[in-house]
């Protein structure tokens, strides 16, 4: 089997000449940069808040903050990876302040039942996703993601969506590689679990079958 | 190996990250167990759907809106001086 190939990044050659042009108050280089993360930016910050007002908010909080505090960029890491640490502060705030009455937070580490062992493994239709109208699999995709803890959602999204590395997502939610790596697993596990009651294969209803409790022998 | 050990290497085996003798085990482990073969499959489905899903594109009206906005308060703050936000 193979593994999953990370989306390829655009060049950053010649980013640190623009971060560097911006620093120096030059608005259209800090517009470019703009114009390269601004659809990621968006797409993080609605995966986050999961409301298109705020996302938008955030698009523009998190740039301007970006710009206001581009001096305090010290170029160890990469621009993006700096920006996402702040949008995703910025949509934190703004899902804290929608859901006061939940604590949102990144440390949070959820133990839910689906945490146990795979229960759905039944394999899928060859295309699921062609089984679908382009609407009816958004709106799949959407419900089932937004059903994941944000702690969870945050880490699958960066990693999985956007294609940061282990490392970088670490470093833009302030998490250990190992709490990473824990959410990331989780939230693919889970993301998996309540795919497939949307993807199984249809003709066969009774082939699926509970893990078994992992002491397999051969 | 355990299923329970397979799952707990899942993640480094998806992203290619994992030694070869570790990988080795986990593909020996797969070749026989169906229940792992098809979770670790499905998984990596999920993974590729979502990736591409392009799920919440931004609009180009809204994206040069956006953009503009930004461009605009950039300046002002630019005239305003070194103040941060």
């Amino acid at each position: 089997m193979s593994t999953i190939q990370p989306k390829i990044g655009e060049p950053v050659s010649d980013e640190l000449a623009l971060v560097q042009a911006a620093k120096g108050g030059d608005v259209a280089a800090f517009e470019e940069l703009v114009r390269r993360y601004d659809r990621n930016v968006f797409r993080i910050a609605q995966h986050i808040t999961q409301n298109r007002e705020d996302a938008e908010d955030v698009v523009q909080d998190a740039f301007l903050k970006a710009y206001g505090n581009l001096n305090q960029f010290q170029g160890q890491s990469k621009f993006y990876t700096w920006l996402v640490r702040i949008a995703v502060n910025e949509a934190l705030m703004k899902l804290r302040r929608r859901r006061p009455e939940r604590t949102v937070s990144l440390d949070e580490d959820v133990k839910t039942e689906e945490d146990s062992l795979p229960r759905e493994v039944a394999d899928w239709s060859p295309n699921p996703e062609q089984q679908y109208s382009q609407a009816e699999l958004r709106d799949i995709l959407t419900r089932t993601i937004q059903g994941l803890p944000a702690s969870f959602r945050t880490v699958f999204v960066l990693r999985d969506v956007e294609g940061l590395s282990t490392e970088e997502t670490a470093e833009a939610l302030d998490l250990s590689i190992p709490a990473v790596k824990s959410r990331l697993l989780r939230a693919r596990l889970q993301l998996r679990e309540r795919l497939s009651r949307y993807f199984r294969r249809r003709d066969n209803s009774d082939g699926n079958s509970k893990h078994d409790s992992g002491d397999g022998n051969q | 190996m355990k299923c329970s050990e397979f799952l707990q290497e899942l993640t480094n085996y998806l992203d290619g990250v994992i030694d070869d003798r570790t990988k080795a085990e986990l593909e020996d482990h797969l070749a026989w167990c169906h229940n792992c073969y098809v979770v670790c499959d499905t998984t990596k489905k999920t993974i590729e759907i979502y990736r591409d899903s392009q799920l919440y594109e931004l609009p180009e009206d809204l994206r040069s809106r956006l953009r503009s906005a930004i461009v605009s308060k950039c300046h002002a703050k630019k005239k305003a001086g070194p103040e941060r936000v």
